[in-house]
């Protein structure tokens, strides 16, 4: 829990520094010592969280919270502007707390190398005045989303996907929240992740900009906040569509009655941790190298990539047959293959394969097996003259 | 009978050949979202389980949620209405 300081004034160099803030009539001396006093958690200082926390800490947010437990990637600068190549591998909190104590030195960066978790949230997120919600899951958002319920914290969100985003401001005491929104998370598999399906590097940029503008707004209580409102934005249409939500009075957990009063298991409420993955069992796995060695054999198989068409620009294993996962069902079905037939899959990474097992299983395939670690373990192990991604 | 657009999300649109607005003729929410699935039948299951919609898709009717127009899915269609198809998305970061 954050500690609550008195009221912080401005010093003479903070004045110079904001002064295009300050000769604003909406802003002034009084909205600037507002922002100086104004503690900010996000939740991810990815793509989203990258622009959020450079123009927060530019504008003299006085408390940013950053909660992030991953390191910068390669993968990540494409969008991810607060981190710079020489950071690669290392923690992201420490990444963009130099950049940010770079763009402005009196902002109090506190940091939290972990991920947020049912148990951790309520402590980690009390204290703050808003939290931005930056995540790139379904658990995660909808434990932001409940734990800013239940303190009634203004949660502002965005989202995106390939050239799509969204944006709101779910703000418990005067509008829906997430759940509102969306009640439930779609199955797994059924709607890719940004890793599947790409993004449009800018994309997070416009989307963070949006959030960050929300929130500096929400702290100067200025403008039209977007509560109740879902902004849809399309980047290759150049549009923004604007979208009316509800306060749903059902909703389970800011409705009249709400049945969820805690912080629950968002895992088994995501279906991550469902009975499905248990039925995944060590015959059904099988390493790159054991994959080498089969190959090498002769060993008559089918090879499936379940990844998507774009991805096998990156990489592709020899003789492997494309069907991305969200086809699976529908052309497996026209291609005839005896159900006892060797079959192999394999992904990225391993979860879209696992996803695709428990589906050919469902449905009677009974000598399936899915590539632990994916085409990228493949590389690493076994054909090193391929891109990782 | 009047013709509507829907407009599909990125995710959705690889079940429509691609397209990102479909032009269907229909009277109400309800007919037009099962034309919409007679005509594309891949789209069946992404967007209703049984014949219930799904919970993380919303169907709006220009800017309103159809779950919260006064006459739901029987709502009647304008030919200069938009039906927009919104599912939830979930990237970020990583």
């Amino acid at each position: 829990m954050m500690e609550t300081p008195v009221v912080e004034t401005l010093t003479f160099h903070e004045i110079q520094r904001y002064s295009r803030h300050i000769i604003l009539p909406e802003v002034g001396l009084e909205g600037q010592t507002k922002l100086k006093n104004a503690k900010v958690l996000l939740v991810g200082t990815g793509g989203l969280g990258s622009p959020i926390a450079l123009y927060l800490a530019a504008a003299g947010v006085g408390t940013i919270g950053l909660i992030d437990f991953d390191v910068v990637d390669e993968t990540n600068l494409q969008r991810q502007i607060i981190h710079s190549t020489d950071y690669v591998g290392k923690p992201k909190i420490d990444s963009a707390t130099q950049r940010i104590k770079g763009i402005n030195p009196y902002v109090n960066v506190v940091t939290y190398n972990q991920p947020l978790t049912a148990e951790n949230a309520l402590a980690v997120i009390e204290g703050y005045d808003i939290v931005c919600d930056g995540t790139d899951n379904y658990q995660t958002r909808y434990l932001v989303n409940d734990a800013c319920v239940l303190l009634g914290i203004p949660n502002v969100y965005g989202s995106i996907f390939q050239f799509e985003g969204q944006a709101s401001v779910f703000d418990p005491n005067k509008g829906p929240c997430y759940r509102c929104l969306y009640p439930n998370p779609p199955p797994l598999g059924l709607v890719p992740s940004c890793a599947e399906g790409g993004v449009f590097g800018i994309l997070p940029g416009t989307i963070g900009t949006i959030q960050a503008t929300e929130i500096i707004k929400l702290i100067l209580n200025v403008g039209d906040p977007l509560i109740g409102r879902l902004l849809i934005y399309d980047a290759l249409e150049m549009k923004f569509r604007e979208l009316k939500v509800q306060k749903n009075p059902d909703c389970p957990i800011c409705g009249n009655n709400p049945t969820i009063k805690g912080l629950i298991d968002y895992e088994a409420f995501c279906g991550i941790t469902s009975v499905e993955t248990d039925r995944i069992t060590e015959d059904h796995l099988i390493t790159p190298k054991e994959y080498a060695e089969l190959r090498n054999s002769g060993f008559k198989h089918l090879l499936i990539d379940v990844r998507n068409p774009m991805e096998q620009q990156i990489s592709k294993i020899e003789g492997s047959r494309l069907i991305p996962l969200r086809q699976l069902e529908d052309l497996i079905i026209k291609e005839n293959i005896p159900k006892d037939f060797p079959i192999i899959l394999h992904c990225k990474t391993g979860g879209r394969s696992a996803r695709a097992l428990i589906q050919l299983l469902d449905m009677g395939y009974t000598n399936v097996k899915h590539l632990v670690g994916g085409i990228n373990s493949w590389i690493r192990e076994i054909d090193k003259n391929q891109p990782l991604y | 009978m009047n013709e509507i657009e829907i407009t599909l999300p990125t995710p959705l649109r690889i079940y429509t050949n691609n397209q990102k607005k479909v032009k269907i003729a229909a009277e109400t929410v309800d007919d037009a979202l099962k034309r919409l699935v007679e005509t594309y039948p891949a789209l069946q299951k992404h967007l209703f389980q049984g014949n219930e919609l799904r919970s993380y898709v919303n169907i709006y009717i220009n800017d309103t949620d159809v779950r919260h127009h006064p006459d739901g899915f029987r709502a009647h269609l304008e030919p200069q209405d938009t039906i927009f198809i919104i599912p939830s998305i979930a990237g970020g970061l990583k």
